[in-house]
C-alpha cells in the first residue's frame, strides 16, 4: 500500500563515476511535468547532484561526510557511471576531487548507509561501454561484472530495505525510468519482486523495444531494410535487436515522438549487460545459412524459420517496396469500407 | 581541503569535487596576498576510450565514441562520421549535411543555456552575495534547483530536445548521424514541426533570457551597445548579467593568453557558419591540423619524451606516476597552448562586439558568457533556415564501406570548441584512435616547457578571500569555461 503518512522528505544523494553524466543530461529532459515539479510533488530531496546543487568543494565535502557518518538520513543512493577498480585494485582511475579517496571507496561506505541503492544507467549497472573492450580501468557495476552478479558492492549486498541494487539499466536512461523508480521507492512501492532477473524495474523491463515499433509490419512480412535510411525491418540486416531488449521504447518515446528505431537506426539493446560487446559490428547482423543467430525472444527456431518463410512469401509488394526506400513510394492502398 | 604553508608563504588550496561542471574536476591552488600565484588542474577520472575503441570494427565508433560524453554526444557522433566518411573517401549528402548541422546545433545550444541556467548563474544566488544590490533577483531566478528562471529554461531545453527526438531518435547517444548523412527522412510535416518547436524555443529565450528578438543580440557590434543593454535595456536575464558583471568587474578576470581556436562550425554551401582558424596576437590565422601535438610531461601517461601529433600518439595510463597531476594531456597548437569555445569561434568568425571585447579586455569571464548568448541566438536563427533548407525528396544516406588500411580525422565544434578525432584503421579494424577534446585544451596540464594551460594560466591572480576554501572568483573562473571533464580525458 502507498505510504501516505510520510512526512520527511525521500533523501537522494547523486554521484557519479565511470560515466559520461548522460543519465543526468536525459534526465533532464523530463517533461509534462518538468523534473523539479516531478521530484518536489512525490516528496524527493536532492541532497546533492553533481549537477544540479549549489554546494561545491568543501561544502560538498563535508556533506559527504556527514552523509556517510549516518547524521543526515539517506533513502536513496543513486550512483552513475561505472566503479573502477583499477589500476592494480587501487581504484585510483577516479579519485573523488577534494577528498584523496578513490570513488569506488565512497560508494561502497555511502552504500553501507543508504535504505536503497540505484544503479543509473547501464555503467552503473553493469560495467557498460566503459567495461567495453580491453577494460582499461577494470571497470564494473555496483552489483554485477557485465552478466555476472558481483561487481562493487558485491552479490550479497543488500541495502538497508533488504533490497538489491536497483538497476536502471539504459544507454542513457529515459528520463521517467529514473523519475518512475525514484517516486515508487519514496511511496514505498517497489519490492523485490518487481525487479527482473538483472535488477531492473519490472515496469519498463518487462516490454519489448519490438513493442509499438512503428516497423512492425515489415517485421511481419520479413519486408527488411537493405541500408540505413531505409523504411523496412532492420533485425535482418541492420542489427536490431528490437525484439529481444527488454525496454518501452517505443511505447513510451524520447524527447517528443522518438525512439532508436524511429529515429531510423538499429536497437543495440543497451538496457542489457555486456550490450557493449556483442560480438560482431552493432550494425550487422550476425547470420547462420542466412538465419539471424538471435532469434526474437521466447520464439522457437523452427516456428522462426517456418514463419519467415511463409512470411517472404506473402511479402504485399508495397512492403517490399517501401521496405528498400526512406520514403512511402507506394502508399496502403485506400478502401472502400462499403466494399469488403 | 586547506594545507598549511607551503614555500615563500604561500597556502595550499584542494577545490573539489568541483560541481556545476560536467564531471568531476579539481583545482590545486597556491595563494598568497589574497590571490592565486598559481593553479593546478587535475581531471581527475580516466576511463580509456582510446583504448576501448582499438580493434573495433571502424563504424563501432558511431556507437562508442558519442557515449564518451553525455553532454557533447553529437558532437562525438559527428566528429567521428566525420572521421569515418574520410576513411571512406564519401560525404555526407546535401539533406544529410543540413539535418546534422541541425542535430548538433541543438545539442550546442542546449549546453549553452543548460551552462548559463543550471550552471554559472547559480553561484551569484549564493549567501556570500547577500549584500549586492542585484542580489534579490539573481536568488529568485537562480538559485540552484529553485530558480525561476532556471526552471523556466529547463522546459525550454526540454521541448527544444524534441528535435533530436524527431529526426534523431533520441537525445544523448544517436546513431542517426553516418558517414553518408543521417538515417532518418525528415518529410515536409517534420520541417513543419521543427520550425514549432524552434518557434518555441525563441519565443521562450526572446521573453525570459533575452527580453529582445533574437535578431537584435546577434547584431550586437559594439562595447556601448552592451553598456546601453545594461543600462537601459530590456529586462530579461541577460541584463541581470550585465549588471552582476559590472558590479564584480567579472570584465577583469579569468584572463588566459588571448589566443583562440576553432576547428569550424556548421559546414554549408560556402565554408562553415563558424570558420576554422585561430585569432592570436590580436590577428587572425589559419588552422594548421598538422601543428597540433600532445605533451605528456606532466600528464600521467606513458610516451612523455616528446609531443605526438595525434596519428602518433598513444593513451597508456601510468598510476605510478608522480610527476603526472592529471589524467588529461596537454595539447599545443605549434608549440602554444591556445583556448576554445563560443568567444574562440565568435571572435575568428569576427563578430564585431566579441572582437571588440578581447581587444579591449582579453578573453575574461564575461566575454566568455557573452559569447555563448550571442551565439546562442546567431545560432537559432540559422537553424531556422536550415529547417527550411531540407529538400524532403532529395536523397538522405549515401551508404559507403571502409577501406581494410587507412587513416583520416574528423573536426568539429562541441558547444564547448573544438574537438577532434584521429582515427587510423589496419587489417579492417580500428587500429589507433585519438581524440582531442574542448576542454582538453583548455584544462590542460602544464607541458614540458613549464607553460600551464589557459585555466592554469586565467586562474592566477584571482583573488582570495579571507576564510574561503573555495574561492568565489575561482568558481566563477572555472564555469566561465563551461568545462566538460567527461570529453577531456575521455
Amino acid at each position: 500500500m502507498m505510504d501516505l503518512a510520510r512526512r520527511a522528505p525521500f533523501t537522494i544523494l547523486w554521484l557519479q563515476s565511470g560515466g559520461c553524466g548522460g543519465c543526468t543530461m536525459s534526465l533532464l529532459c523530463a517533461e509534462a511535468p518538468d523534473l523539479m515539479t516531478t521530484l518536489e510533488t512525490a516528496g524527493i530531496h536532492m541532497l546533492w547532484h553533481p549537477s544540479l546543487s549549489e554546494e561545491t568543494g568543501a561544502e560538498a565535502v563535508a556533506l559527504l561526510e556527514r552523509v556517510a557518518a549516518g547524521e543526515i538520513r539517506l533513502d536513496a543512493l543513486c550512483v552513475e557511471g561505472a566503479l573502477l577498480r583499477g589500476p592494480n585494485n587501487t581504484g585510483r582511475f577516479h579519485v573523488l576531487a577534494g577528498t584523496g579517496r578513490p570513488t569506488i571507496d565512497w560508494v561502497r561506505d555511502l552504500a553501507g548507509v543508504a535504505e536503497h541503492v540505484v544503479a543509473i544507467g547501464t555503467c552503473a549497472a553493469y560495467g557498460g561501454v566503459t567495461a567495453a573492450g580491453s577494460n582499461p580501468t577494470d571497470a564494473c557495476g555496483l552489483q554485477y561484472d557485465g552478466r555476472r552478479a558481483g561487481g562493487a558492492l558485491g552479490a550479497g549486498f543488500r541495502s538497508r530495505a533488504g533490497l538489491p541494487v536497483i538497476n536502471v539499466a539504459g544507454c542513457p536512461t529515459h528520463p521517467n525510468w529514473i523519475t518512475e523508480t525514484l517516486m515508487l521507492l519514496a511511496a514505498g512501492l517497489m519490492g523485490a519482486g518487481d525487479l527482473d532477473s538483472y535488477g531492473r524495474p519490472r515496469f519498463y523491463a518487462d516490454h519489448l523495444v519490438h513493442h509499438g515499433c512503428p516497423r512492425n509490419e515489415y517485421y511481419e512480412y520479413k519486408a527488411s531494410a537493405e541500408k540505413l535510411s531505409d523504411l523496412g525491418c532492420m533485425m535482418e540486416h541492420l542489427g536490431c535487436l528490437g525484439t529481444q531488449a527488454h525496454a518501452d521504447c517505443n511505447t513510451r518515446p524520447w524527447n517528443g515522438e522518438g525512439s532508436c528505431t524511429r529515429g531510423g537506426y538499429a536497437c543495440i539493446n543497451c538496457t542489457a549487460p555486456e550490450f557493449e560487446e556483442p560480438g560482431h559490428p552493432y550494425l550487422q547482423t550476425p547470420k547462420i545459412a542466412g538465419i539471424p543467430v538471435g532469434l526474437p525472444t521466447d520464439m522457437p527456431k523452427a516456428w522462426f524459420i517456418a514463419l519467415s518463410s511463409l512470411a517472404k512469401a506473402a511479402t504485399p509488394e508495397r512492403l517490399r517496396r517501401n521496405a528498400v526506400s526512406d520514403h512511402v513510394v507506394m502508399p496502403p492502398t485506400v478502401r472502400d469500407i462499403k466494399r469488403r | 581541503m586547506n594545507t598549511p604553508s607551503g614555500a615563500e608563504g604561500a597556502r595550499r588550496l584542494i577545490v573539489g569535487p568541483f560541481n556545476r561542471v560536467e564531471g568531476d574536476l579539481e583545482v590545486r591552488l597556491e595563494v598568497a596576498d589574497g590571490a592565486v600565484r598559481a593553479a593546478f588542474v587535475n581531471s581527475p577520472l580516466f576511463r580509456g576510450f582510446e583504448r576501448i575503441l582499438e580493434g573495433r570494427d571502424p563504424a563501432d565508433a558511431l556507437v562508442i565514441a558519442p557515449r564518451i560524453c553525455g553532454i557533447c554526444s553529437v558532437s562525438q557522433s559527428q566528429a567521428a562520421a566525420l572521421a569515418l566518411a574520410g576513411l571512406q573517401g564519401i560525404g555526407p549528402t546535401q539533406n544529410g549535411r543540413i539535418a546534422t548541422n541541425l542535430l548538433v546545433a541543438t545539442e550546442n545550444v542546449a549546453d549553452h543555456l543548460t551552462h548559463f541556467h543550471l550552471f554559472f548563474m547559480p553561484d551569484f544566488a549564493r549567501a556570500a552575495y547577500a549584500g549586492r544590490p542585484w542580489f534579490a533577483e539573481a536568488e529568485a531566478r537562480f538559485k540552484a534547483g529553485k530558480g525561476t528562471s532556471a526552471r523556466r529554461l529547463m522546459a525550454a531545453r526540454a521541448t527544444l530536445m524534441h528535435i533530436l527526438g524527431l529526426l534523431a531518435g533520441r537525445w544523448p547517444h544517436t546513431l542517426a548521424i553516418q558517414p553518408g548523412g543521417v538515417t532518418r527522412r525528415a518529410e515536409p510535416r517534420d520541417q513543419m514541426r521543427l520550425l514549432a518547436t524552434l518557434g518555441a524555443v525563441r519565443a521562450a529565450l526572446e521573453a525570459h533570457l533575452y527580453g529582445a528578438p533574437l535578431e537584435r543580440v546577434a547584431e550586437l557590434a559594439a562595447r556601448e551597445e552592451l553598456e546601453a543593454w545594461r543600462a537601459t535595456g530590456p529586462a530579461g536575464d541577460f541584463r541581470l548579467f550585465l549588471e552582476i558583471a559590472a558590479d564584480l568587474g567579472l570584465e577583469r578576470i579569468g584572463r588566459a593568453y588571448d589566443r583562440f581556436l576553432s576547428f569550424g562550425a556548421y559546414p554549408g554551401d560556402d565554408g562553415p557558419l563558424y570558420p576554422a582558424g585561430t585569432y592570436a596576437e590580436r590577428r587572425p590565422g589559419r588552422l594548421d591540423p598538422a601543428a597540433i601535438a600532445e605533451d605528456h610531461t606532466f600528464a600521467r601517461m606513458e610516451d612523455r619524451a616528446v609531443p605526438h601529433h595525434p596519428f602518433a600518439g598513444s593513451t597508456i595510463p601510468d598510476g605510478l606516476d608522480e610527476t603526472g597531476y592529471t589524467w588529461c594531456k596537454a595539447p599545443r597548437l605549434a608549440g602554444l597552448p591556445f583556448e576554445t569555445g563560443a568567444l574562440a569561434r565568435q571572435v575568428i568568425d569576427g563578430q564585431p562586439l566579441l572582437r571588440a571585447m578581447v581587444g579591449a579586455g582579453g578573453g575574461s569571464v564575461f566575454a566568455r558568457v557573452v559569447a555563448r548568448l550571442v551565439e546562442t541566438a546567431r545560432t537559432l536563427i540559422a537553424m531556422e533556415g536550415w529547417v527550411r533548407a531540407l529538400e524532403p525528396n532529395a536523397p538522405w544516406c549515401t551508404p559507403g564501406t571502409h577501406p581494410q588500411a587507412g587513416r583520416a580525422v574528423g573536426l568539429t565544434e562541441a558547444a564547448r570548441g573544438a574537438l577532434g578525432h584521429w582515427v587510423e584503421i589496419a587489417g579492417g579494424r580500428i587500429s589507433r584512435y585519438q581524440i582531442i577534446a574542448p576542454t582538453t585544451w583548455n584544462f590542460s596540464p602544464r607541458d614540458a616547457a613549464g607553460v600551464p594551460g589557459p585555466l592554469e594560466a586565467a586562474l592566477v591572480g584571482a583573488a582570495v578571500l579571507p576564510g574561503e576554501t573555495t574561492p568565489l572568483s575561482v568558481q566563477h573562473i572555472v564555469r566561465s569555461f563551461d568545462p566538460c571533464m567527461v570529453c577531456t580525458v575521455h
